[in-house]
Formats: C-alpha cells, sequence, structure tokens
C-alpha cells in the first residue's frame, strides 16, 4: 500500500511538470509550490525583522541616553511619540512589546520554521511536495495578513500594544491603564489569532508530510535531524499554540464584552470596575503554556539546522544522532511541563512552585547531551569554515552561555531576586534570540543555494558573522551584569535611581554594540538580495552534502526532481565513512555489499 | 529634506556594498574560484579567529567582573538575603566550571581541526559509554542544584509564624501605600468598591460604607438633574448606562454592609470588620530589623511587582488576590548608611517590576529599617497621625519625577 501510494505520487509528480505555463500570480503570489512557498516566508521575515531591528535602537538609545533627542527616533516616531526626538515613555513600551512580538512570532517562529519547513520536508524527504499544498499557501497568507495587521497597529491613535509581549491582563485589557490598550491590543489580538491559525495550517502540514510522503527507504531513523527537530516542533505548536489562540480570546471577551476571566476587584481611573471573580493569574498560565513551548518553537529548528550543517561542514558524523533525536524528544516532551517557572513570584503556591523547578531543571539534561555531542562532532573533524558553519558554531557558543544562566533562573529561589530584571532579559536574548537567528543565519547562507540557484558573497558572510557574534555578546552578556545590579526590565529610564548609577556606563557600552551589530545585518540584507539577482551561479551540490536537496535540479521546477523519486539507501551523516574515496556519500547511494549502516 | 538626504544615504551606502561584492566577485572569477570553495586561507583566518574569540571572550567577561563587582547589589540585608546569596554563589562556581570546559572545547576543536585536503575526519558515529557519560554526569550536578535549591526555596516561602509582624503594601499606578494594623493588633477588610480620596485603600467600616453610599447618592442625584436638560440621545443613554453602573455599585455596597453586619453578630470581637478603623496608612514603609515580618501585597489596578533588590525578594501585586511575602531584615538603614555604603543618602528601595504603565519605571518608595525599639515607638506615633493622601514622594534623581504621575 505504502509502496503503491509513492509510486502514484511519484507518477502523478512526474507528468504534472511538463503542463501549463504559469502566469506570475500562480508562481510568485498565490503559489502553492513550497519552495517557492518557504522563500515567500523568508523574504516577510526579513523584512519584519528589520522593522523590529529599528524599534531596538530606538530603544537602546532611550537607555544609553535617557531623554536627549534623536533625530534618528524622530524620523521613525514623528512630533507626536517622539516630541525633539526624545521617546515618550508609553512609546517606548508599545516599542519593547512589539519588538518582542515580531522577533519571538514573526521572525523566528514564522521566519525560521516557515522558510525551512517549507524548504526542507519536501526536498530532504523525497516528496514532490508539502501534503496539501493549499493549505500550505493558505499558511502563508494568513501569515501575511498578520503581519500586515501587526504593522497597522503602530499607526493607530493610541499606539501599538504596549503591555509587553507577554500582554498581562489587566493591563492589556484596560485602555485606562495604558494608551496602547486600546484600538492597538485589539489588532495585535486580531493579528495574533491569524498568526496562530497560519502556525496551526503549517504545523498541521509538515506532521502530515513527515509521516506520509517520506520516499522509498527513508525510514524515521534515517531522517536528517533537521526534519527530526521540524517534526517535533510542528507538534509543539499544534498541541500549545490553540492554548494560546484561547487565552486571547477570551482576553478579547473581557476587553469588548464585559466578561471577567482575568478581571477581580479593579479600581481605575476614579471608577471600581463591575469584574469580580476573574483572576489575571489564569491568562499567564494560559499564556505561559503556550509561551515556554515557544521558546523551544524557536530554538529546536535552529538546533536541526545546526546539527546538519556542523556535520556537513565537519565532514564528520553528526556524533550520537539516535541521541540527538533522543534529546530532541525529551525537550519537546517537557517543553510542556515547565511554564509555572514563569511565574514563581506571582503568588502561585510554592509547592506547584517546586514541581516546575524540577522539570525545569531536568530539561538541562537534553540540552547538555546536545552540547556534548556538538563538541565532539568537532572534535577532530575536517572543519570548513563556510559562513554557514560559522553560525552554527556561534549557536551553540550562545546555547551554552544563555543555557547555564537558564540553571539560574530555574531555581526559584534564586529567580526571586534575579525575576524580571535585566538578567532574564540577557538570558533569554542570548538562549532563544541569538542562538535562533543564528541559526536561522546559518540555514539562509546554507541553503541559499537550493533556494536561489545562486551563491552568496562568502567574504561579506565573514564580516556578517564576526560582527554579529561579537556584538551578540557585546549586547547581552553586560546585560546579566545590569541584571544582577537588580535593574528591572521595561523601565523607560534608570535615572530615577541611584542605586542603578553603577552600570549606567554599562548601558552606554550595550547600545554601541547593539548599533554595530544592527549595522551589520545590512551587510546581510544586501548580500541576501544582491545574490538573489545577481549572485554566482550554484552548482548542484555546492557543500558536497549527503541530503536529498541537493540530488534535485538547481532551477527549480514543480515535483522537485525530473524523474522518478530517489531512493534512500543509509542515513545522511556517511561523511569521511572509512573504506569510502570520497568524504561524503549521498543518501541515493546503495550500500556496497558487506557495508554496514553506523548510526 | 533630511529625511530624503538619509534616505539617499543609505540607498548609496548599499549601492556601495553591492558594487564592491561585485567586483570581488568578478576579480575571483577570473581567478577560476568559485563562491563554495572555501580557501585554505580563509580556513585558517577563521580558525585562528576562533581561538582569538575565545580568549577575548573570557577577556572580557573577567573585565566585567572586575570592574562591576563592587556595582552589584551590596551586601543582603534580610535572612533570605543571606540564603539566596550563598545558594547564588553555590550555583555560579558550579557553573563558571562548565562554562569555561565547553567553551574552551567548543572554540578550541572549532580552531584546531581546520580543513585540510590531505586529512579526514575521525569516524566517529557515537559512543554509548560517551553519552551516557554526559548523561549521568549533568544530571547529577543538576540534583545537587535542585536539592540545595528547593531547600532554600521551601525556607523562604513557608509561611510567616503566627506572631510576625504584618503589613501590608498596596500598589496602584504609580505609587505604593503601606498599611500597619491599629492599636488592636489585627487588619481590617477592604472592598475595592469603597475607595475614595480619603479611604485609598478601601477599608471596610460602617462610616466608610456610609459615605461611600452617600457620595453615589449624590452621584446620581447630580446625572438625574443633568437628564432633566436637553441633550442628544447618545448623551442620554451615556448617562442611563452610568446611573445604572451606580445603582448596581450601591446594591453591592449593600450587600457588603449585610455580609459585614452578620460576621460581626456571628463572630463578636473577632471579625474583621471591626478592625479597619483605626488602621494606620501611610507613605511610610519602616519595617523592625531582626524580627520577621509577614508583607501582605495587594494591587488595586493592574499587576505590579513589590520588589526588594537589597533584601533579595520580590512578589507579585496582583489585582483581586493577595499575596505574602515573608522577610526578616537584618541590617538596619542606619548601619547600612555608616558601616556598608558610606553613604549617607542611602536608602533601600521598593520598586516596582512588573510593567504596569508609563511611569512604571519610577514607582517606587523607600524603605527604612529601624530597630524593634524604634519600629515600636514609631507605630505609636503614626497611630496618632492621619492619612495625608498626597504624602511625601520618593524623588530619585528627580530627572522626570512627576511628569508622568
Amino acid at each position: 500500500m505504502g509502496a503503491h501510494a509513492h509510486a502514484a505520487h511519484a507518477d502523478h509528480g512526474a507528468d504534472h511538470q511538463h503542463h501549463h505555463e504559469e502566469s506570475f500570480i500562480s508562481k510568485f503570489v498565490f503559489t502553492q509550490d513550497h519552495k517557492m512557498i518557504g522563500k515567500q516566508f523568508l523574504v516577510t521575515a526579513i523584512l519584519m525583522a528589520w522593522v523590529a531591528v529599528i524599534m531596538s535602537v530606538i530603544f537602546r538609545l532611550q537607555l544609553a541616553w535617557p531623554g536627549e533627542g534623536f533625530a534618528f527616533t524622530n524620523f521613525f516616531l514623528g512630533d507626536k511619540w517622539a516630541p525633539g526626538g526624545v521617546i515618550d515613555p508609553n512609546m517606548y513600551l508599545a516599542l519593547v512589546t512589539i519588538h518582542g512580538t515580531i522577533m519571538v512570532f514573526f521572525v523566528l517562529t514564522a521566519g525560521l520554521s516557515g522558510t525551512f519547513a517549507n524548504m526542507l520536508i519536501p526536498l530532504q524527504l523525497g516528496a514532490r511536495d508539502m501534503a496539501s499544498g493549499f493549505i500550505n499557501m493558505l499558511s502563508y497568507w494568513f501569515f501575511f495578513t498578520s503581519s500586515v495587521i501587526m504593522l497597522a497597529s503602530l499607526f493607530v491613535e493610541g499606539g501599538p500594544a504596549s503591555a509587553g509581549w507577554t500582554i498581562y491582563p489587566p493591563l492589556s485589557a484596560l485602555p485606562k491603564a495604558i494608551p496602547g490598550s486600546g484600538a492597538g491590543m485589539t489588532l495585535w489580538l486580531v493579528s495574533m489569532a491569524l498568526f496562530i491559525a497560519s502556525s496551526l495550517m503549517g504545523g498541521l502540514n509538515y506532521v502530515v508530510t513527515i509521516l506520509n510522503l517520506r520516499t522509498k527507504g527513508m525510514k524515521m531513523t534515517r531522517m536528517p535531524l533537521t526534519i527530526w527537530a521540524i517534526f517535533f516542533t510542528a507538534v509543539i505548536g499544534i498541541l500549545s499554540f490553540p492554548v494560546l489562540l484561547s487565552a486571547a480570546l477570551l482576553l478579547l471577551l473581557d476587553r469588548s464584552m464585559h466578561t471577567s476571566f482575568y478581571l477581580s476587584d479593579i479600581h481605575i481611573a476614579g471608577e471600581a470596575l463591575e469584574n469580580t471573580g476573574g483572576s489575571p493569574i489564569l491568562f499567564q498560565h494560559l499564556f505561559w503554556f503556550l509561551g515556554h513551548p515557544e521558546v523551544y518553537i524557536v530554538l529546536l529548528p535552529a538546533l536541526g539546522i545546526t546539527s546538519e550543517i556542523i556535520s556537513t561542514n565537519a565532514r564528520k558524523p553528526i556524533f550520537g544522532y539516535r541521541a540527538m533525536i533522543g534529546s530532541i524528544m525529551a525537550i519537546a516532551f517537557l517543553s510542556f511541563l515547565v511554564w509555572g517557572h514563569h511565574m514563581f513570584i506571582t503568588g502561585m503556591n510554592p509547592f506547584l512552585g517546586s514541581v516546575f523547578v524540577f522539570t525545569t531543571l531536568l530539561i538541562a539534561i537534553p540540552s547538555a547531551v546536545k552540547v556534548f555531542n556538538y563538541l565532539t562532532t568537532l572534535w577532530r573533524g575536517n572543519i570548513i569554515f563556510t559562513p554557514a558553519m560559522l553560525f552554527s558554531i556561534g549557536l551553540v557558543a550562545t546555547f551554552i552561555a544563555g543555557g547555564l544562566t537558564g540553571i539560574i533562573l530555574a531555581d526559584s529561589a534564586l529567580d526571586i531576586m534575579v525575576h524580571d530584571t535585566y538578567f532574564v532579559i540577557a538570558h533569554f536574548h542570548i538562549v532563544m534570540g541569538m542562538s535562533a537567528i543564528f541559526g536561522m543565519f546559518a540555514g539562509i547562507y546554507h541553503w541559499f543555494p537550493k533556494m536561489y540557484g545562486r551563491m552568496m558573497n562568502t567574504k561579506l558572510g565573514y564580516l556578517h558573522f564576526w560582527i554579529t557574534f561579537i556584538c551578540a555578546f557585546g549586547v547581552f552578556f553586560p546585560m546579566h551584569f545590569i541584571g544582577l545590579a537588580g535593574a528591572p526590565r521595561r523601565y523607560y529610564s534608570y535615572t530615577e535611581f541611584t542605586m542603578f548609577n553603577g552600570v549606567v556606563d554599562l548601558n552606554v557600552l550595550v547600545t554601541i554594540f547593539a548599533i554595530t551589530g544592527a549595522l551589520a545585518q545590512l551587510i546581510f540584507t544586501g548580500n541576501f538580495f544582491y545574490s538573489v539577482f545577481r549572485g554566482p551561479k550554484s552548482v548542484q551540490n555546492p557543500w558536497k552534502s549527503n541530503t536529498l536537496e541537493w540530488t534535485t535540479p538547481v532551477e527549480h521546477m514543480h515535483g522537485n526532481w525530473p524523474g522518478p523519486l530517489p531512493v534512500v539507501h543509509r542515513w545522511p551523516y556517511d561523511y569521511s565513512k572509512p573504506g569510502k574515496a570520497e568524504d561524503w556519500v549521498s543518501q541515493i547511494t546503495p550500500m556496497e555489499p558487506g557495508e554496514t549502516e553506523d548510526n | 529634506m533630511s529625511k530624503l538626504l538619509i534616505l539617499i544615504v543609505v540607498l548609496v551606502g548599499a549601492l556601495a556594498v553591492a558594487q564592491v561584492a561585485r567586483v570581488y566577485e568578478l576579480t575571483s572569477r577570473l581567478r577560476g574560484k568559485r563562491e563554495e570553495d572555501i580557501s585554505p586561507a580563509d580556513n585558517r583566518m577563521n580558525a585562528r579567529l576562533m581561538w582569538a574569540f575565545l580568549v577575548a571572550y573570557f577577556a572580557f567577561f573577567i573585565w566585567l567582573i572586575v570592574a562591576y563587582k563592587d556595582k552589584m547589589l551590596p551586601v543582603a540585608a534580610s535572612t533570605q538575603g543571606v540564603e539566596t546569596d550563598w545558594l547564588m554563589n553555590f550555583n555560579w562556581a558550579i557553573l563558571a566550571v562548565m562554562f569555561v570546559v565547553t567553551n574552551v572545547l567548543l572554540f578550541f576543536f572549532a580552531g584546531k581541526y581546520v580543513y585540510s585536503k590531505d586529512r579526514r575526519a575521525f569516524w566517529f558515529p557515537h559512543n554509548n559509554k560517551l553519552e551516557l557519560l554526559w548523561t549521568i554526569v549533568p544530571a547529577a550536578v543538576l540534583a545537587v542544584i535542585i536539592i540545595y535549591g528547593l531547600n532554600s526555596w521551601n525556607n523562604i516561602t513557608s509561611p510567616a509564624s503566627p506572631d510576625a509582624v504584618v503589613v501590608e503594601l498596596y500598589a496602584k499606578q504609580f505609587d505604593w501605600t503601606a498599611r500597619y494594623p491599629g492599636q488592636d493588633g489585627r487588619m481590617g477588610a477592604t472592598d475595592y468598591r469603597l475607595i475614595n480620596g480619603d479611604n485609598p485603600l478601601g477599608i471596610v467600616t460602617a462610616k466608610s460604607i456610609a459615605t461611600r453610599l452617600a457620595e453615589i447618592d449624590t452621584e446620581i442625584a447630580e446625572e438625574e438633574a443633568r437628564l432633566q436638560g436637553v441633550l442628544p440621545d447618545d448623551k442620554v443613554a451615556e448617562i442611563e448606562d452610568h446611573i445604572g453602573y451606580l445603582g448596581r455599585m450601591a446594591s453591592r455596597i449593600v450587600n457588603l454592609r449585610v455580609v459585614m453586619e452578620q460576621d460581626i453578630k456571628e463572630n463578636g470581637e473577632a471579625s474583621t470588620y471591626l478592625h479597619g478603623a483605626d488602621d494606620v496608612v501611610t507613605k511610610d514603609f519602616v519595617l523592625p530589623v531582626h524580627k520577621e515580618v509577614d508583607i501582605l501585597i495587594r494591587a488595586r489596578d493592574v499587576i505590579h511587582s513589590a520588589y526588594m533588590p537589597h533584601l533579595r525578594i520580590q512578589m507579585n501585586a496582583v489585582p483581586g488576590m493577595t499575596t505574602h511575602m515573608k522577610v526578616t531584615p537584618t541590617i538596619t538603614t542606619d548601619s547600612m548608611r555608616t558601616h556598608v555604603m558610606h553613604d549617607e543618602a542611602f536608602d533601600f528601595i521598593l520598586l516596582c517590576n512588573k510593567i504596569c504603565g508609563a511611569s512604571h519605571f519610577n514607582m517606587q518608595m523607600p524603605l527604612t529599617v529601624v530597630t524593634a525599639s524604634e519600629f515600636t515607638a514609631w507605630v505609636a506615633e503614626a497611630n496618632k497621625k492621619p492619612f495625608e493622601p498626597a504624602g511625601t514622594q520618593p524623588g530619585g534623581n528627580g530627572y522626570f519625577a512627576g511628569q508622568y504621575r
């Protein structure tokens, strides 16, 4: 039955490709081709990332030189929100909110999963396309619409949502508490509802495709780790995003329909509200039930990409393939049992806190396994420093630095002291932000030839990596110290407290690194778009990689392979296998007599 | 005009980068080099940069520690804080080892095993013993961290003893108010519907209920008077809505009065409704040294967080519920000033650490820790003073003081 289905699918794909010339609209806009959809996600994410980066530069300027006017700030915010170039405190909170929202959801969730899941699942598994091209297309257009609404929310009267990316009610429910909780917040919720729909459609498609459309010989245990990571990412997303949707819907009801899910005993602007019996903490439980798995939705694809790239460029099999799968599985499972560590000091029962301490610290074990496996893969490798490889090594470094501080934050007794301080900002930007974005950059540099049939400039890639890498630590490392000095996050300025005077100069240092790091992304963006159109033509398999995507022709075509689908004979990591002439063996190369599959 | 200029500069910059890339590509194509071939020189350069980065990374880390060691929080001023600090240092000691070992291995390997045509990578797909080793070792280390961590967590979060001093912290946008029990040693019940200018915490007493009901009656009368005038339809609807709201508020407060009377009838002197009248509501936050204090935390409007970094304690203030935090201060403000900070202006600070609105960054209150006898004297004195709603506000550096309050 399975073989029959494969054959039918293969035939369909093979004759499909000869038909009809496609119009511009069906090829580039409402396309159902997974490769084009992947590229749509990527380009949209790059544009969204720039919006979020510019926001971060604006608030970094305010943090380094509070109260000083900047033409840059005024240029983007205008006289309403930045009179004289000094940002308004409400707008400051709005920017940190939207910066977080865009980066976490639009760039590192949709941008990362959307791009690489769509690109790689059919190509690395030997499928003609995703299980449902139509749902895949819808997934992108829901995401696109959601992005447009999120950007539109920047222009409403009271400003965009300003209650932090975690939008805790009552702040997010009461326009009287903060102007951003008016129309801006409504648009935020609508945008996120569409986003969640998009990510569910994408996720279901990924899972179904991975389970059903693997080519002959592509056993689960022969899948590249990218696919394993994307698989578990999709499963996590499918199970947790609906919970965020319900949290958002209840919030919408509280805001517009006078319900009291999250509101109780509130007296604001001189008036007692009629809401009683609700609990703001309920929202936090629902939010973090997605919110924490979200961290792994962001991180796992990056780790999968890195596994693939480190193995390829170290010319060495990934160490402990099965342990890597096991650790992804363990992380995915545990990610659902740890959300309470964001809520140690909400008044939650301390015993419940203890349980979350235990489960959270358990995650450090599979994480440690992953790090040591990366290190062992590099050990006695034959390392080629492509820009993708550099970013992958960078990811391991940020994963180590951020993972270790996570142990401090998971320890509830210590969290009391550093909760919501800059220590937290430092931690999650390094472990989630930097690691995931490094994984994304690595993936872009590595699979660019596959996406566009052209090469990105390597020298500019080096320049981009080293500046970004140095700035990543320059920006986020000092923040640990600012946090340990007791400085809270989401403060418009620290000038109201003499106790922070000792660390204010660190804020200047951080901002200088942040601006430099932001400028380095110009190098990337320029390199990217220039190479899309003018980069040198790529060969079929530039990195001498084993996986199936490099057996497709350089020119994209519907159905991916011109002839029948490739048949897989081995795992993807036969690099430098003893007894082989080359230091790589494609997955489609049949096993020699007596050769063992060594995974 | 200046915006146009900036745009032009950006565009020219992008063009310049593109041109440089183009020239570079053309020359390398002339040399017959393909973009995916990483030259030995490039590989070597990156390998050396890996080592250089390792050194710079650690140097930066050490510089930060040396330069900012003294600018971190001073010695913990509570028994809970002393425990936290010990646990923190214990964790840092373990993490520092892991940090150094893993980073040295990562950057050392990355720099050392640089590509060579004449060499092949070592075939090493897996090794069960090694994998078991780095599953068990982290598990064991984490077990130690968890055990010590949970031990401290239980100590810090266990309920305060019944004879602890009780203080209430009340948060609203954007300031804090403290409440102490009066002469009777107990705090009275509160209800947010009773909040007004004279009763910022909504303390329930027969008097506060009567006052609030009278206020609402006046308001309803005013609104009804407005309805007599000639008004557009939507305005009429708005006023009628408001009257409806005020009526419902009044009936809830009447209900509250029934509940109060019932409770007093059942419990007599023990009823919490009898203990509010003499509560001390104040903008001064004073704690006794070496005494366990049970801090009750409430919020009026949105979530706030009561964070006292010098005491290493923090707890959210959540509308609709009361949270607790226990603390035993160990150093008075005076000894902090003279013996620790050598700064006569030093104050312990209570600050808000949960985003709460525009002036979140300036929602603070100084905390004064005094000796037990000074505390008794202060409470007695405070009992005599009526609450001043416009009490002293903390100044900080005075940079934005008052601007967004």
